[in-house]
């Protein structure tokens, strides 16, 4: 079934057992994003040095999924990797599935390769990334330019 | 002779096809109907022959072109009951009809701080906006009936919601989430003892049983062509005459005057008086041709076809372990439209593996906002019927949840 590509086995667990969900203090810089055609909800708090990545979120298994490998990904890195892994992340989203995702850079995050060829999807795929963003703007912290996002 | 399902699907030719292998299952015709071939052949042949420009050509295409729009609001006007074509406005959608009285009686109304205007929390965002901008422009006060947790409308503060100071009512007829279908009567009793105007958002209602403006004693009603076979681009304003020759202009332009000078406008009457600028002439012809195949079969008919599917697909999707109906669970008094939430499983997620078996549903808050919140979701998965949806379908929705627990069990 085409689903195959969508619901990977990796995405799945991540959304079944999602990891470092919840909100956390202290906090630099706080975002909270919403997709207004479906109400899916994301908050993500980070620190100015990234130590810590928190969130907490309503959505489908796409969005909370994403989350939670954002955290996996993100947390702990310095601003350069996390900017580097942010734009491959999003350049991967938009793809519409044309680009081989690099493990070394992206880990559990090529998993959503296959969202990519779902272009109703790609925008739960990114609320997590787009809201890290603006919360690390908040922080302090530029992740860089995103490649535009047209989802 | 008695509905017969399988001879009405024969057209409407996108059943024909498949969605990711698999026959098509539409079931989100309140988002928006199919369209029969009789509608498609009208609206091609009127392009191909007859197309002129309505109201303002003395020649022999804008003459046929102005006779079919003018049939169409006729046919229109008959199909609900309305006292006079001129009481039927063609608009873009149901949205631009209740802005359109929005802006217009709302200035009728003259209202001011201390005046209030009542919605109710089940509207489609598009009867709850335009109120609230009004509100916000005129300094009226909002106020709204909530919903009971059976999905009906709260009416046991009735006559304290709907007082001296309600200038306005406009509630939805036919809940386009819970599948809910409001008997207005006390309602409009009450609105008539305080001498408040009703307007009906009846989108939901129109394409799916015998709607008879007078019979429901209202003042304005909204539909949309789209949601009743026809096409996109065409939605309807109904208001009693003496109303309408009331109320000042919504939109400015050419075919709403009836004297230009560079100082100073006069209005034409209605219905010319609401619609500026050039019509969606074809969309309206399109309408005409719907409201012929809907009348064709007998609205009672359509209705008592989706009653029958929806008792079915009440008692198919009861029992799916894990899913949870939002809405009246019987048939009494509620349309073939039934939102429901899987447990665990978002409705995005339900609606894409639906998808992948062919079957269509809507997932989200289906601009109804408010209504998730009532019941304390952030989305719902919606399967909405209509006179082509068959058992057969309603089986392949329930064999796609099985599939859904599956993938998410």
């Amino acid at each position: 079934m085409m689903l195959d590509g969508l619901y990977q086995e990796i995405i799945l667990d991540h959304y079944k057992h999602p990891h470092g969900r919840g909100l956390r203090d202290p906090y630099d810089g706080e975002a909270h994003h919403v997709n207004p055609t479906c109400g899916d909800e994301i908050t993500v708090r980070v620190s100015a040095d990234l130590s810590e990545i928190s969130y907490d979120g309503l959505g489908c298994s796409i969005s909370q999924a994403s989350a939670s490998v954002l955290h996996e990904l993100l947390q702990g890195k310095d601003r350069h990797d996390a900017a580097r892994i942010h734009h491959a992340f999003v350049e991967l989203m938009q793809s519409r599935g044309q680009i081989e995702p690099d493990e070394e850079v992206l880990g559990d995050g090529v998993a959503f390769a296959g969202v990519a060829k779902f272009p109703a999807r790609v925008k739960c795929a990114l609320l997590p990334w787009m809201a890290f963003k603006d919360a690390a703007v908040r922080a302090g912290v530029d992740v860089g330019a995103s490649p535009e996002v047209k989802a | 002779m008695s509905f017969d399902v399988a001879r009405v699907r024969k057209d409407f030719p996108i059943f024909e096809r498949e969605v990711n292998g698999h026959p098509l299952v539409y079931l989100d015709s309140a988002n928006t109907s199919q369209k029969p071939v009789q509608v498609l052949d009208v609206m091609r042949a009127h392009q191909e022959k007859h197309n002129g420009n309505v109201s303002r050509s003395v020649h022999t295409l804008g003459t046929e072109s102005t006779e079919m729009y003018e049939g169409s609001r006729a046919k229109v006007a008959s199909f609900i009951g309305a006292g006079s074509p001129d009481e039927v406005i063609f608009t873009k959608n149901s949205t631009e009809a209740i802005n359109l009285v929005a802006h217009s009686a709302g200035q009728f109304l003259g209202l001011k701080p201390g005046d209030e205007i009542v919605i109710s929390e089940m509207e489609h965002h598009s009867n709850l906006v335009p109120w609230q901008l009004l509100c916000e422009r005129t300094g009226a006060t909002l106020r709204w009936f909530g919903i009971t947790d059976e999905g009906r409308l709260d009416e046991s503060r009735l006559d304290e919601l709907v007082n001296e100071r309600t200038k306005l009512v406009s509630v939805v007829h036919m809940s386009n989430v819970l599948g809910t279908i409001n008997d207005v009567t006390a309602l409009v009793a009450r609105a008539r003892q305080v001498g408040a105007l009703v307007m009906l958002d009846c989108s939901q209602s129109v394409p799916h049983f015998p709607v008879d403006v007078r019979a429901l004693g209202v003042d304005f009603i909204a539909f949309t062509g789209h949601k009743m076979l026809g096409p996109t681009g065409i939605g309807v304003l109904w208001g009693k005459f003496e109303l309408l020759a009331a109320m000042p202009p919504f939109l400015a332009g050419g075919s709403m005057i009836e004297t230009v000078s560079m100082a100073k406008t006069t209005f034409a009457p209605p219905p010319a008086r609401f619609e500026a600028g050039t019509p969606p002439i074809t969309e309206a012809i399109g309408l005409g041709a719907a409201v012929d195949y809907l009348t064709a079969l007998d609205m009672d008919e359509v209705h008592r076809h989706e009653q029958e599917i929806t008792r079915y697909a009440l008692d198919q999707l009861a029992g799916v372990p894990d899913v949870r109906i939002f809405g009246p669970t019987s048939s009494e008094n509620r349309g073939g439209t039934v939102s429901f939430g899987v447990n665990g499983v978002h409705p995005h997620d339900v609606g894409q593996i639906l998808d992948a078996l062919g079957v269509e549903v809507r997932v989200g808050h289906h601009c109804a906002r408010p209504v998730c919140v009532r019941f304390a979701v952030p989305a719902m998965t919606r399967a909405s019927f209509y006179l082509y949806t068959t058992t057969e379908e309603i089986d392949a929705l329930a064999r796609g949840l099985d599939q859904v627990r599956k993938v998410f069990g």
